[in-house]
């Protein structure tokens, strides 16, 4: 909990730094002082140190110190990618600070052990989010993005609280460990408002996570944003999103998941299908990542369908599936940055700029799933976990998509490759090439040497 | 025992040299290093023990991954397509010597690349590992034809092939995950390794059996390519560069079969059983149907394309009669069709560049003015329409020997493809090299010292094997019976 505290600081920090003069280095005392928020953190726990902190307010068990973990690295990475972005035009301390109140956010969603908090975790995230979206203001289409994302992210929440209005009302809790004892005592004699509830919650965390059929803010907000915002939105927000659903659904109510699994089956299917074959029709790269990102949800939550067996959920191919997403998605979202500022066209990247393209390639074909990059093994985990419910269809359904992913990635790469292209040079600091570097190597040894013993570990208690 | 891993792993290191490093001369120094992973081959192949024992392998676990190591090693099936492998990409690369592509530093790098890639595939016994390189192989492959290919824009071919082979893949990993969860889900450091999977996949239930085998099959049918698997390959045979249109039909559409020999008869003896009819029907439909799609081109190229789905089709045949005679003679006509057809598309390359067009309209008593080439052309040509003392007949003669054994009605379909691939080659030999002298084709040069380096060895490995295969018979002889044997007994399966 003192990682919450140090990230809470930091964003305060952040905020006033315009006044005692900061800004040239708020960036990378940002990305310290997240630093710091990790030491905070134990490398991995054991049952007995996981107490519920802040009066069960929250808990920092082992998933939810992983998912920490990824959450924060992740936005150290973002924010050396994205240095550019906060430092051009004004308000550069504003959007850090907003920046590091999303972390806030993600970090309580990944965290909380009371639904008030959740509903708290979501509303600092989506809040900052709105702005940040909305933060290039001279633009019409970011404003539009900003507005719909608003309009659409209450409308969820209001979603999300009237299930919890009515799980609360049944059984007479907010905190999760006496949510789960209740549906444990009284698997059978459970009000018809208990299961409404938790239907409306899943509506309300399906808009977040964006999964089909509650996509349809997600390409529009995604391209609308501005690019940096877009990876934010792409990586941080859905990790979080991804855990709080899985607290949920994985832990809490997973009991009664017989009642309400063919939902996830339905979603599962519609989010493998649909945005795997509308981003074929998409002529902007930025709007196929979105698409993509969506397409990415509908893998993810084949991690969950071992349901079908009233288990817990493993969160172990989930949060590997999101770090390897995270990884090739800030990679490919910040080649495309790149490419945006000099013009806004891949072809003839490789010509222009060796590496660059080379990046590129890694974190589409890692997205695509194709071995020895990380995406595969992500792939694998997750085929894995449907298989041990024994969901073959699914399996072959999921299969079958992401060979259609790999039309919509490879184009990216014929393009690349197009020698009648423009001929400009793309031009990259010395900073962001390191951090494409960076990216290679991850995509490439999550892939290799996937360390899923460590993360076991970190997971178990 | 590291000599497979350095087989592996060396021209993996010379991809990097090349791509990292600007180098003067690339072409030479990829030359170099296919030339040393060559001898280092045929070293292992001197002291290769005949038998069925896996030789120069070598358990790494792999640090942190649920059981996956890196298992390689080298039994008589393997060897035989490693040798293939480091013998054909030295060729391959003397074959581009007159050419200057742009960019030469990552297309020998690729090509090396692709190269540890298929010996990883030949070499690992790890089921985990052969999928990685059995898709790693794909992505320079993709490249090569994507880059330097005579497609326009859009690569909508080298797409069309590589979504193709993907689907296959993945659901060949569906299969293979499938039969680790039927397992018991072991953790230890050979979770994955061949002989566990033979284990697993021989208790499986006839059912599960028959699954596995469908979406393994799908795999290896489409990388060969068996019949209705087989839209991709012409086109892209056609558009790749030559080189890589030698890498993918001499090399790549061998792990197909190399798949199904070790990966699928032993894995679901059962399913292989009941389905292997229908997989014998298949291939005798793609020989037949190829053969004479084959007879009707116009041009040298695509029927050379279509002749290899022929010549496939009957290796696929033989392979699923799962007998001795019938993989042997896989094996043998598998290095001999690799060395054939890297020499047919190197003799149409050559066409292509001194005469500006394959097409049968522009070509024609090429004999007159090139006799060595024709030389050349017609040893390479008699080698595939297999006549004795040719590399091509010992492999054809044994596999059409076991289809015969197995069914006399298949055997003699597939003799066919003897007949009709002696009239095709035949055919298009006379309209391409005798005749008379087409105008513009007074200008035909005869080889150039850079030709013969290439075609002089292709042609005198195919006498030589036609006349003395006992050295490359006896490396798998002994593996193939014991993979044979090893099956369960399943007469009482076989349906008259």
């Amino acid at each position: 909990m003192n990682t919450l505290f140090t990230i809470a600081g930091v964003g305060i920090l952040a905020l006033i730094a315009e006044i005692v003069n900061l800004k040239r280095w708020l960036t990378l005392v940002v990305i310290l002082g997240l630093a710091g928020a990790l030491a905070f953190l134990p490398w991995y726990t054991n049952h007995a140190e996981s107490a519920p902190a802040f009066n069960a307010m929250l808990m920092f068990d082992g998933s939810a110190v992983a998912f920490t973990w990824l959450i924060v690295i992740v936005t150290v990475f973002w924010l050396w990618m994205s240095a550019g972005y906060l430092r051009q035009g004004e308000h550069q301390t504003d959007k850090t600070s907003l920046v590091i109140f999303v972390v806030l956010g993600a970090v309580i969603m990944a965290s909380f052990n009371n639904m008030a908090m959740l509903f708290l975790g979501l509303e600092i995230l989506s809040l900052s989010l709105y702005a940040l979206a909305g933060s290039k203001k001279d633009s019409l289409s970011s404003i539009e993005s900003a507005f719909k994302y608003f309009l659409m992210g209450s409308f969820a929440t209001g979603f999300l609280i009237f299930g919890i209005a009515l799980v609360y009302g049944a059984s007479h809790s907010f905190n999760l460990g006496e949510i789960f004892n209740f549906v444990k005592d009284n698997p059978d004699a459970l009000p018809a408002y208990f299961y409404a509830g938790v239907v409306l919650m899943m509506v309300g965390l399906a808009f977040k996570i964006s999964s089909v059929p509650f996509h349809f803010w997600a390409p529009d907000v995604y391209e609308g944003a501005p690019t940096a915002i877009t990876s934010l939105m792409a990586t941080v927000v859905k990790i979080a999103a991804i855990a709080a659903f899985w607290r949920i659904f994985g832990i809490i109510f997973c009991l009664t998941a017989s009642h309400w699994v063919n939902i996830v089956y339905a979603m599962v299917v519609l989010t493998l299908v649909i945005p795997n074959i509308t981003a074929i029709y998409q002529q902007k790269v930025k709007r196929m990542l979105a698409y993509s990102s969506v397409a990415h949800v509908g893998y993810i939550l084949l991690g969950f369908v071992a349901l079908a067996n009233g288990n817990f959920v493993n969160p172990l191919p989930i949060i590997f599936y999101l770090a390897a997403y995270s990884v090739s998605s800030l990679a490919a979202f910040s080649v495309l940055i790149k490419v945006e500022e000099n013009g806004g066209s891949f072809s003839g990247l490789y010509y222009r700029n060796k590496w660059l393209a080379v990046t590129m390639i890694v974190a589409l074909m890692s997205m695509a799933g194709i071995p020895p990059m990380a995406g595969f093994t992500a792939k694998y985990l997750v085929f894995i976990a449907a298989l041990s419910a024994n969901l073959v269809p699914l399996v072959i359904l999921a299969v079958i998509t992401s060979a259609i992913s790999v039309y919509y990635y490879f184009r990216v790469i014929i393009q690349m490759f197009d020698k009648d292209g423009s001929v400009e040079p793309v031009n990259v600091s010395w900073s962001i090439a390191i951090l494409n570097f960076i990216f290679l190597v991850l995509m490439i040894v999550l892939g290799i040497f996937p360390a899923f013993d460590l993360l076991m570990r970190l997971i178990q208690s | 025992m590291y000599i497979t891993v350095f087989l592996i792993l060396f021209p993996m290191f010379m991809f990097l040299l090349l791509v990292g490093m600007r180098h003067k001369n690339p072409k030479w120094l990829a030359l170099g290093g296919a030339v040393v992973e060559l001898a280092v081959s045929i070293y292992a192949w001197i002291n290769f023990i005949p038998g069925a024992e896996r030789q120069f392998s070598i358990v790494i676990p792999m640090p942190y991954s649920f059981g996956i190591s890196f298992n390689v090693g080298i039994d008589g099936i393997s060897l035989p397509l490693v040798l293939l492998t480091t013998v054909l990409v030295p060729l391959i690369i003397l074959s581009s010597s007159d050419k200057n592509f742009n960019r030469p530093s990552l297309f020998y790098g690729l090509v090396l690349l692709m190269q540890a890639a298929l010996i990883g595939v030949f070499t690992s016994f790890d089921v985990i590992l052969f999928y990685v390189f059995w898709e790693l192989a794909l992505i320079p492959i993709y490249l090569i034809c994507l880059i330097w290919g005579r497609e326009g824009k859009g690569g909508k071919i080298t797409i069309k092939f590589f979504i193709y082979t993907l689907v296959g893949s993945l659901l060949m990993l569906v299969g293979i995950l499938f039969v680790y969860m039927t397992g018991d889900r072991p953790l230890g450091p050979n979770a994955f390794s061949l002989n566990v999977f033979y284990e697993i996949g021989q208790r499986m239930q006839p059912g599960q059996q028959r699954f596995v085998f469908w979406m393994i099959f799908v795999a290896f049918a489409i990388k060969m390519p068996i019949f209705p698997f087989h839209t991709w390959q012409p086109d892209t045979y056609t558009k790749a560069p030559t080189q890589g249109t030698m890498l993918l039909s001499g090399i790549m559409l061998k792990m197909g079969i190399y798949g199904v020999i070790r990966w699928l008869i032993p894995v679901v003896p059962f399913a292989v059983v009941q389905f292997s009819n229908v997989a014998l029907i298949l291939s005798v439909i793609g020989i037949v149907y190829a053969s004479c799609i084959a007879l009707v081109q116009k041009n040298l190229k695509t029927l050379v394309a279509y002749s290899s789905i022929a010549h496939v089709g009957l290796i696929s045949a033989g392979v699923f009669t799962r007998s001795i005679i019938g993989i042997q003679g896989a094996m043998i006509q598998m290095f001999s069709h690799g060395l054939v057809v890297v020499g047919l598309f190197y003799l149409i390359d050559i066409i292509e560049q001194k005469a500006g067009s394959a097409e049968f309209k522009d070509l024609g008593g090429i004999r007159n003015v090139a006799p060595k080439f024709t030389t050349a052309f017609v040893v390479i040509m008699l080698g595939s329409v297999a006549l004795p003392l040719t590399s091509g007949f010992i492999g054809e003669f044994l596999l059409i020997n076991s289809l015969v054994q197995y069914q006399v009605w298949i055997g003699a379909i597939a003799g066919l493809t003897i007949i009709l691939g002696a009239v095709y080659m035949l055919v298009a030999f006379q309209k391409a090299m005798s005749g008379e002298l087409q105008p513009g084709l007074a200008s035909f040069t005869d080889l150039s010292i850079s030709e013969k380096v290439v075609l002089y060895p292709v042609v005198l490995l195919i006498i030589i094997i036609g006349v003395y295969p006992g050295p490359l018979m006896a490396v798998s002889e002994s593996s193939v019976s014991a993979l044979v044997n090893s099956l369960p007994d399943l007469t009482p399966f076989i349906r008259p």
